[in-house]
C-alpha cells in the first residue's frame, strides 16, 4: 500500500486557482444563458415594449423638464431609456436567484458548494456572472434603443459600464440574499409581485421625483430611499459621463449589505441548515 | 543453502495502522431538523482503499449525513474529518480530497460532457489546460470520449451517472461518496457502475462510501454501516455484522437488526 495516510499540511489556495474558478463559474452561467433563448428574447422584449408602446403613449401625457444630467429638453423615452436598463438587471437579478433556487432543488448548487474554494467566494462569483449575463441583455437593448434615437454621448456607452457593474452587483446580491429565504420554486411569483413591481415603480426609472413629490410626498419619500431609485440614477448620470455621488454611496452600501446577507444566508451552519434536506431525503 | 524466508512484512495481513488517519471519520454526529432527529449519535470511518456500503432504508438519514461531510449543512454536534482535515475548522483542505456524487443528476443537461468537466475543474481552481487533458482522459476511461462534444441531455441514465463519476474524479480526490448512485438504472448499467467503482478503489487506493438500499451490491469483503433512523445499528467488514447479527445473508442481518428497533413509534 502506498503511504497516503499521512496528513497533508494545509497548503490554501493560489490566485491563480482563485481566477480559474472565477473565470469557470462565469463561462459557464453564459454558456447557459446563450442556451436560454427565450430568456435572452424575453429579457430583450420586456424593456421594448415599454419602450416602443408605453414610452410613445406616454409621450404627450408627461412632460420633463431640464433636469440635470440632461442639458437639453428631452423625449420620454430618452428620460425612460436608464430605469429599463436598470428593469433589465432587477430581472436578471431575480431570474439568477429563480435560478439558485432551481439549482438548489435540482441539485446543480450543491456541485458549487462543495468546491474547496471559500464560500463567500464562490457566492460572489456567481453574482459577478450574473452581473456580466446582465451587462449582455443592457446592451443589446442599447443597441436597439440607438436605432430608436436613444443616443447618449458614445463615451457614455463605456461610462456607464462600472455603473452598471455595481448596479448588477448589488440587484443580483438582493435577489440571492432573497432566495436565500425562498424554499420553493413557487413562492417566486409572490416575490415577483411583492419585490420587482414595487422596487421598480417606486422609482424614478419611469418618471422624475420632483413629479412624484407634487403628487404625493410620502411617495416621494418612499422613492428617495428606494435603492432601485439610486440604481437608476446612478445609470442615468453615469450614461451621460456623469457621477451622482449620493446614488453611488447608497448603491455601494446596499451592494454591501445585501452581499454581506446573502453570504451570512448560504452559511451552512446558518440559513441552509435549518431549512431541512434539499430535495429528497434518503 | 536454502533461500531466506519471506520477509513477514510484506505477506503480512492489512492490519489497520493504528498512526493511520482514516479516509473519512465520522465522530458521534448528530442532527436535526427543528424537532425531527435525523441522526443521532453516529460514528464510523471509512478507511483508505477499501468499500464501505452504507445500508439504509429511505428516510435512515444517509442523504443528511451526505450533506453534512460535503458541508452542505453546518454539524450541529460531533466531528467530520476527511483524512484528518476538520470539515468544520478546515472546509477547504477537507473538500479538496473529497469527490461527491449526488442522488440526484447535478450535471448542466444542455451543456456538452466537456463543459460540464471543465467547470468542475474550474471549481477546484484546475487550470484550462490541466483540465481539458484530465477530462480527455476520464471521457476515454468511462468510453464516452466519442460523445464528449455533445449535450448531457442525449445521454441515458447510466451515461450520466458514469459521466458524474467522472466528474467527481477530476481533481484526483482520495475520498469519493456516492449517495444512491445505481437507483433507476437497467442491470447492466448498474453492473458496469459498481465495478467502476470498485476498480478505484483496488487500483488507486480510493476509499468509497457508497449508501445504498440495495443489498446485493454489497460484498462480503467490504465494510458496512447499517443506517437506521438515525442510528447506527451495526457496523465492521459485512461477514461479521452478518454472524453477529445470527444470520446467513445482508438481507437476513439487516432485518433482524431493524426489526428489533422498528417497532418504537416516534417521529423518524
Amino acid at each position: 500500500m502506498s503511504s497516503i495516510t499521512t496528513r497533508e499540511a494545509p497548503r490554501g489556495f493560489s490566485l491563480a486557482e482563485y481566477m480559474t474558478c472565477l473565470t469557470g463559474i462565469v463561462w459557464r452561467e453564459g454558456l447557459r444563458f446563450l442556451h436560454q433563448r427565450e430568456r435572452f428574447v424575453s429579457a430583450l422584449v420586456r424593456p421594448l415594449v415599454w419602450l416602443f408602446i408605453f414610452a410613445a403613449g406616454f409621450r404627450q401625457v408627461l412632460g420633463i423638464s431640464i433636469i440635470p444630467p440632461y442639458e437639453t429638453y428631452i423625449l420620454y423615452e430618452v428620460y425612460i431609456a436608464p430605469g429599463l436598463m436598470a428593469m433589465i438587471q432587477l430581472f436578471n437579478g431575480m431570474q439568477s436567484s429563480l435560478s439558485m433556487v432551481y439549482d438548489r432543488e435540482m441539485g446543480n448548487m450543491r456541485t458549487l458548494l462543495v468546491s474547496p474554494l471559500p464560500r463567500g467566494f464562490l457566492l460572489f462569483c456567481k453574482l459577478l456572472a450574473g452581473t456580466a449575463v446582465s451587462l449582455l441583455q443592457v446592451y443589446a437593448f442599447l443597441l436597439i434603443a440607438w436605432f430608436w434615437d436613444i443616443t447618449p454621448p458614445s463615451s457614455g456607452y463605456l461610462t456607464v459600464l462600472p455603473a452598471l457593474i455595481l448596479s448588477g452587483l448589488m440587484l443580483g446580491s438582493l435577489g440571492m440574499l432573497i432566495s436565500s429565504g425562498i424554499k420553493q420554486l413557487e413562492n417566486f411569483a409572490g416575490v415577483m409581485n411583492f419585490v420587482i413591481f414595487p422596487m421598480f415603480f417606486s422609482s424614478s426609472a419611469l418618471y422624475p421625483l420632483w413629479r412624484v413629490q407634487e403628487g404625493s410626498p410620502y411617495l416621494y419619500y418612499l422613492c428617495e430611499a428606494n435603492p432601485f431609485t439610486h440604481a437608476v440614477e446612478l445609470i442615468r448620470f453615469a450614461l451621460y459621463g456623469q457621477i451622482n455621488w449620493i446614488s453611488l454611496a447608497v448603491v455601494a452600501a446596499c451592494t454591501i449589505v445585501f452581499m454581506i446577507g446573502a453570504i451570512w444566508a448560504y452559511d451552512p451552519s446558518r440559513g441552509l441548515a435549518r431549512r431541512g434536506p434539499a430535495g429528497g431525503e434518503g | 543453502m536454502t533461500s531466506p524466508a519471506p520477509i513477514p512484512e510484506q505477506r503480512e495481513t492489512p492490519q489497520p495502522d493504528p498512526a493511520a488517519v482514516p479516509a473519512l471519520s465520522i465522530d458521534g454526529v448528530s442532527h436535526a431538523y427543528g424537532p425531527r432527529r435525523a441522526l443521532i449519535d453516529v460514528s464510523f470511518n471509512v478507511q483508505p482503499a477499501s468499500f464501505t456500503a452504507l445500508l439504509g432504508l429511505n428516510g435512515a438519514g444517509k442523504s443528511t449525513l451526505f450533506s453534512l461531510i460535503t458541508r452542505l449543512f453546518g454539524i450541529q454536534s460531533g466531528r467530520v474529518g476527511i483524512f484528518g482535515h476538520d470539515i468544520s475548522k478546515s472546509p477547504g483542505e477537507a473538500l479538496r480530497l473529497l469527490g461527491v456524487v449526488f442522488q440526484p443528476r447535478t450535471l448542466d443537461l444542455d451543456l456538452s460532457l466537456t463543459q460540464n468537466l471543465l467547470y468542475h475543474a474550474a471549481l477546484h481552481g484546475i487550470s484550462r489546460r490541466e483540465a481539458a487533458a484530465r477530462s480527455a482522459e476520464l471521457l476515454g476511461r468511462i468510453g464516452l470520449e466519442e460523445r464528449a462534444g455533445s449535450k448531457v441531455r442525449d445521454l441515458s441514465g447510466g451515461q450520466m451517472r458514469r459521466l458524474e463519476i467522472a466528474r467527481a474524479l477530476l481533481h484526483r480526490p482520495r475520498l469519493l461518496l456516492l449517495d444512491e448512485p445505481t437507483v433507476g438504472l437497467d442491470v447492466k448499467a448498474r453492473a458496469d457502475i459498481i465495478s467502476q467503482v470498485r476498480q478505484l478503489v483496488t487500483e488507486q487506493g480510493i476509499g468509497v462510501l457508497w449508501a445504498t438500499h440495495l443489498f446485493d451490491e454489497i460484498m462480503p469483503s467490504d465494510d458496512l454501516v447499517v443506517l437506521h433512523q438515525g442510528k447506527v445499528l451495526a457496523r465492521g467488514p459485512m461477514s461479521r455484522v452478518v454472524t453477529e447479527a445470527g444470520a446467513q445473508d445482508v438481507n437476513t442481518a439487516f432485518m433482524r437488526l431493524t426489526g428489533a428497533q422498528a417497532m418504537p413509534g416516534g417521529g423518524a
